[in-house]
Order: C-alpha cells, then structure tokens, then sequence
C-alpha cells in the first residue's frame, strides 16, 4: 500500500514500549495520546479515496484521542492530586518491557499464520493492532494505580482501533462516532470514580479495592 | 415509531433532569416507562418494525427481548421510585436520569441489526449503570462500581474485536465488509470461517463478561451486592439478558455459516461451568444479595446451556429468560425490604423475615422456590424443557450435569435463605422502622405472579412469538 503506513505504525509500537517503561504517569498519558493522533491519521494513509468521511473521522479521532482525553486525564491527576508515579505492581519496568517485546514478538510471528486477505498480507497493521491489545492487557493487569488501568483500557482500545482500520466500510461514520463517544463518556465516568477512589482513600491505588470477595 | 421507542426514555431523561423536586423525580419513571411499554404493545402487534435502513429492526427475537424488558422496567421503576422516597434527602438526579438512559440504550440493543450500532448501546448501558451501583457512596459501592466500569469495559472491548474479526470475514466473499445482520444471516455460508470462529470466541468472551458467564463474573457479585436493589434487579433481569441477546446475534450468523455445531460446544461447556461456579459459591454465602447475584451466574449459564444443547432447549432457554429475570426481579426487591427493616443482609443478622416482614418474607420463600425450579412456577418448567430436550438429543452427560448442579444449587440456596426466612427475629429488628407497604410489595407479587403463570400457562400469542424466536434462531439451510 502507502510507504508511509509502516514507518508510522512501528513509531506506534515503539510508543506501545514507551508507555510501559516511563516512569511519569504523564509520560504514559502523552505516549497513549500521541499513538492516537498517529491511529487517526493511518486511516488516511488506508483509504485510498479520501472523503469527506474519512477526514471528519479523522478528525474525531484526533481530537478525541489525541486531545480532550489526554487533557481530561492530566486534569483528573491533578484534581485527585496523584502522585506523578508509575509504581509497577508485578516485577519491575524490565519485566513489563520483556513481556511487552515478547507479546510483540509472537504477535508478528501469529500474524503471518492468520488467513488474511490478499491486500493485507505484507502489512503491518494486523501484527501491530494485536501488539497494541498484547501491551493494553499487560497495563490492565500488572499496574496497581486506578489511571494507569485507564490508560492500559485505551492502549487496548487504540490495538482494536488499528484491526478496524482495515474494515472501515464495515462501521459507517455514525458508529465510529458512537465508538469513540462511548470511548470517552468510558473514560470520564472512570476519571470520576478515580477522584473517589483518591478522596476515600487517600490514594489511587487499586490495592485498596480488596473489600468485596467470596 | 421504531425511534421513538429509543427516544421516549431519552426525553424523559432529560424532563427528569430538569425537574428540581428530588421528591418527585422519581415518579417520572414510571411515567415515561408506562409511556415506552405502550409504544411496545403497539410496535408488537403493527406492521414489521424497519428504521435507519435496515439498521433497526424488530425482529422475532427483539419482540420477546423488548416486551419483557419493558414490563420488567415498568415493575422496577414502581418500586424504585417508592425506595428513592424512603432514602430521603440523598439527591437523585443521577439515578433517574441513569436509569432512564439505561432504558433507552436497552431497547437500542435490541433493535439494533447493526451490530456496530448494537455495541455502542452495549457500552452505553454500562457507562449508564455505573452511577447507580455507586448510589450509596460507600467505600465497597466504590470498589464494586470501579471493578464493574473496568471489567466489563474490557469485556466489550474485546467483543468490539470479536465484531472487527466479523467483518473481516467478509472479505473473503464478494460482500463489501458489514456489519449488517441481515446481510451476514444471507451470505453466511461464504464467510471465512477461521475469522468467523474467532469472531464468535471473542464475543462470547466479551459479552459473555458482561452476562456474567463465569469465569468472566468476577464484577459480578459485587456490583449486585453493593448496588440499590432495584438497580441489582435490573442488572441482573434485564441487563445480563441483553448481552445474551447479542451473543446469540453472533450465534445466529455462526449458526446461518454451519457453524453451529462449534458454537454449541463451547457454549454447553461454558454454560455448565457457569451453573458449577455459581452453585459452589452459593453453597455457605452469607450475603443474601451476593447469594442471588452467584445465582444470576448460575441462571446465565442455565441460559448458554440451552442455546448450546439446541432443538427445543432454544424455546426453554428463552422462555428462561422470561422466567428467570421476573423471579430474580421479586427476588432482589424482596432482598432490598429485607435489608431496609434488617439494617443488613448478611445471615447473621437476618432471621424470622416471615415474622418481621410478612409479605415481603412469604413472597422471598416463594421466590426461592421458584428461582431453583421447583413446581409450579415457570423455571421449573423452561429447565425441564432445557433437560428434556438434552436427553431427547442423546447429551446424556450434560443432561445429567445440568441436573445434577440444580440439586447442588436448591440445597447450598435454601440451607442459607431458609434460616433467614424462618425463625425469630433478632431483638435489635424488632423496633419499628420499615414495614411491608403497598408500593414496596405489589412489585415483588406482580412479578411472582407472572412467574406462576408462565409455569402453569403460557399465553398462545407467547408461545407462538417464542416459537418464532427460536425457529428463527435455528436457520435452516
């Protein structure tokens, strides 16, 4: 397809390791933010025939992920007062970052063994989108800190965004829209629930979360 | 007409947004929810319900699923403006406002042939539940709303993948890639079948989270636990089942491709093992709402359980639905009178509810009876037609599990709810403070009746619309 698609997709994973080994929750936040703005132009680079659809959707996209989300998330560290921090829960930055090589690793690897059509075969855009939901998962599951979590959700979210770059006649503009709407009605509900969580006790941490089991 | 069904409870969210009495407020819901059901008899009994080109549409299915969830809301949202009265000044904007919308995305679920559209009202109904799970403020409300935002975001995120790996299985045909059902019903036979797999796993693993399927559940008894009682009854009678519905969308299409023998599979086992988590960890739990949210787990595994034995069990599983989500609404209500006159809901506090509660405690007996299938109410009846039809299709093996779990489940159930509802009251429950009204019962015996009658009687149009449903479902090619 475009030369240009590739280049700007391995700057997107290597932004995927960017935000698991910094250690300022807001360097996670601008890293999430500016795999964004990269995902909302691909879907330039993808389609061939630009119209007005494709760049309104880009500029959704853009907008949402790369701006308003990221700015609202920095507002929710500070109005909770977070301590700018990462602090992995599981093992260290090295741990998450050889997790992260791996899953990258065995994504290319599982990518070139799925039955895709013709057009898609070289591309980069299947094994990135299933890295970018490999490094979401690893955030979800080994980060103790509330917004970290969020962030994990959104790197998840920007690796199923990617697969649904090659489908985009699959989702007309309205559900794009409705998508990313939810995306970031998602992330101000968790945002204000986060500011709870901090005012009830005392910190961001989800391993105060341990009241409710059996 | 068809968007109006949406939009009634989208205004009315708003009126209720813009009416400054908290004491008041409440009653707008069942207004607006009377409003919508009216809409719903006329949508059921007109001419073939079609908007947005194809994309809404009320099919056989959709009746069933939109019907009950109206009926359901309107009975909730009785009690739930009653229940916001007796919690006096705790503001309740949010909460109407939320439930309303949930309503609204609810009734977008089930209209939805896009199944792009049918995500984004997924995801809606989560984000408009959560501020109801938080109602109290509490710090354990405030654990299970961000296990509940986070679990299940996740959830259909992950089910937005399974729909991507629907499309793309597109591609192989001569179908520019959609998401549309009818077109992927139509051409299923050409769809990918790798992809088409895969989609299916996906979803059910996604919306499989948010149904509560085990072991996917673990939002589950919390969010049911610390929520209000009515948001609890509503989450599990008719929120759980929307997710089911958009399963057996996908479920539809793998079935249309000849897949269907690979979704059954995956969907007995998963649905006996739901049934075996839930019944485990019923056995001993002294949480009474606890105790019927690990029981939704189980009901929601009794419900992939049928899907996936097939045949007849389609129409009991369905008719499931109906029985399970009215007995879990009489039984979360009844829950919520025992917890306001108790102050608790552990078992530890709470005995002699006949005596304390009268109505309440007889109706919640009843619901215990009915809820673990016996005679003559409904569950008894859609679980024996689920049985039946796997015996008929030669699933010995699972037919016997399936029974076997249901005997597990009446035991570890009653050894916890028959105490509480037995005995003496303790002394400290004994001052007068919440006693059975009008209001506050009438719900729970409106519900319970229902569940009688579908136990010894289903009305011919209903039994006709499940039949349609589940002939639907089993395309045949």
């Amino acid at each position: 397809m475009v030369p240009l698609l590739d280049p700007l997709l391995i700057v997107a994973l290597t932004l995927n390791f960017v935000a698991l080994g910094v250690s300022r929750i807001r360097g996670v936040i601008n890293a999430v933010a500016l795999q964004g703005v990269l995902l909302g132009i691909l879907a330039l680079f993808v389609h061939p025939a630009i119209g007005t659809r494709v760049i309104l959707l880009v500029a959704v996209t853009v907008g949402l992920k790369g701006f308003v989300i990221p700015r609202y998330l920095v507002h929710a560290l500070r109005e909770a007062n977070i301590q700018d921090e990462v602090k992995p829960g599981v093992g260290s930055f090295m741990g998450s970052l050889s997790l992260g090589a791996v899953g990258t690793g065995l994504a290319m690897v599982f990518s070139d063994t799925l039955p895709l059509a013709e057009q898609h075969k070289h591309l980069l855009l299947v094994p990135a989108s299933l890295a970018t939901v490999w490094t979401g998962f690893l955030m979800l599951t080994t980060r103790k800190r509330a917004i970290m979590q969020v962030l994990g959700y959104l790197l998840l979210e920007n690796g199923i965004f990617m697969f649904g770059l090659l489908l985009l006649e699959a989702t007309p503009f309205l559900v794009e829209v409705g998508i990313l709407l939810d995306l970031f009605t998602g992330v101000f509900v968790m945002a204000i629930i986060i500011h709870h969580i901090s005012r009830e006790f005392a910190s961001t941490s989800t391993e105060h979360l341990t009241e409710l089991k059996g | 007409m068809t968007l109006a069904l949406i939009l009634v409870p989208l205004v009315a969210a708003a009126l209720v947004f813009a009416v400054p009495a908290n004491r008041w407020r409440p009653w707008l819901m069942p207004v607006a929810s009377l409003g919508h059901s009216i809409l719903v008899v006329f949508a059921l009994q007109g001419p073939p319900v079609r908007a947005l080109g194809g994309w809404l549409v009320l099919d056989p299915l959709g009746k069933i699923f939109l019907g009950f969830v109206s009926v359901l809301f309107f009975i909730c949202s009785i009690y739930t403006a009653r229940y916001l009265n007796l919690g006096h000044e705790r503001p309740n904007r949010i909460f109407c406002v939320c439930f309303l919308l949930s309503l609204s995305m609810m009734t977008l679920v089930i209209l939805s042939h896009h199944l792009g559209l049918m995500w984004v009202g997924m995801e809606a109904t989560t984000l408009a539940m959560a501020p109801n799970i938080y109602f109290y403020h509490t710090p354990r409300s405030l654990e299970a709303t961000w296990k509940y935002l986070l679990i299940c975001s996740v959830g259909i995120a992950m089910a937005l993948f399974g729909l991507f790996f629907l499309a793309y299985a597109t591609l192989h045909t001569s179908l520019e890639p959609t998401l549309l059902l009818d077109d992927l019903v139509q051409h299923a036979p050409e769809l990918s079948h790798p992809w088409l797999r895969a989609a299916f796993v996906l979803v059910l693993v996604g919306f499989g989270t948010k149904m509560g399927l085990a072991p996917m559940h673990t939002w589950l008894p919390d969010a049911h636990g610390e929520a209000p009682a009515p948001v609890s009854a509503m989450l599990s009678g008719a929120l759980l089942p929307c997710a089911f519905l958009a399963i057996l969308r996908v479920f539809h299409i793998c079935n249309a491709a000849g897949e269907g023998a690979f979704s059954r599979e995956i969907m007995v086992v998963l649905g006996l093992f739901s049934m075996a988590i839930g019944a485990i960890f019923m056995t001993g739990q002294r949480d009474l709402k606890r105790l019927l949210a690990y029981s939704s787990v189980e009901h929601m595994g009794i419900l992939v359980f049928g899907i996936g034995i097939g045949g007849l069990a389609v129409f009991g599983a369905l008719l499931h639905v109906l029985n399970n989500g009215l007995t879990k609404v009489a039984l979360f209500l009844s829950a919520g009178n025992i917890q306001s006159a108790y102050g608790s809901r552990s078992t530890e506090d709470v005995s002699g509810a006949i005596r304390r509660l009268p109505i309440t405690g007889t109706l919640f007996l009843a619901g215990f009876f009915a809820i673990t299938g016996s005679p003559p109410f409904g569950p008894f009846l859609s679980e024996f037609t689920i049985v039946n039809a796997a015996l008929g299709r030669d699933q010995f093996l699972a037919g016997a599990l399936f029974l076997l779990l249901l005997a597990i489940v009446f035991i570890g159930m009653g050894s916890t709810i028959i105490p509480v509802v037995q005995g003496d009251p303790p002394e400290a429950a004994a001052q007068p403070g919440f006693r059975d009204g009008f209001l506050t019962s009438a719900p729970i015996l409106v519900s319970l009746a229902l569940v009688l009658l579908l136990g010894v009687y289903i009305p011919p149009p209903l039994e006709s619309l499940l039949r349609e449903a589940a002939a639907f479902l089993e395309v045949k090619r």
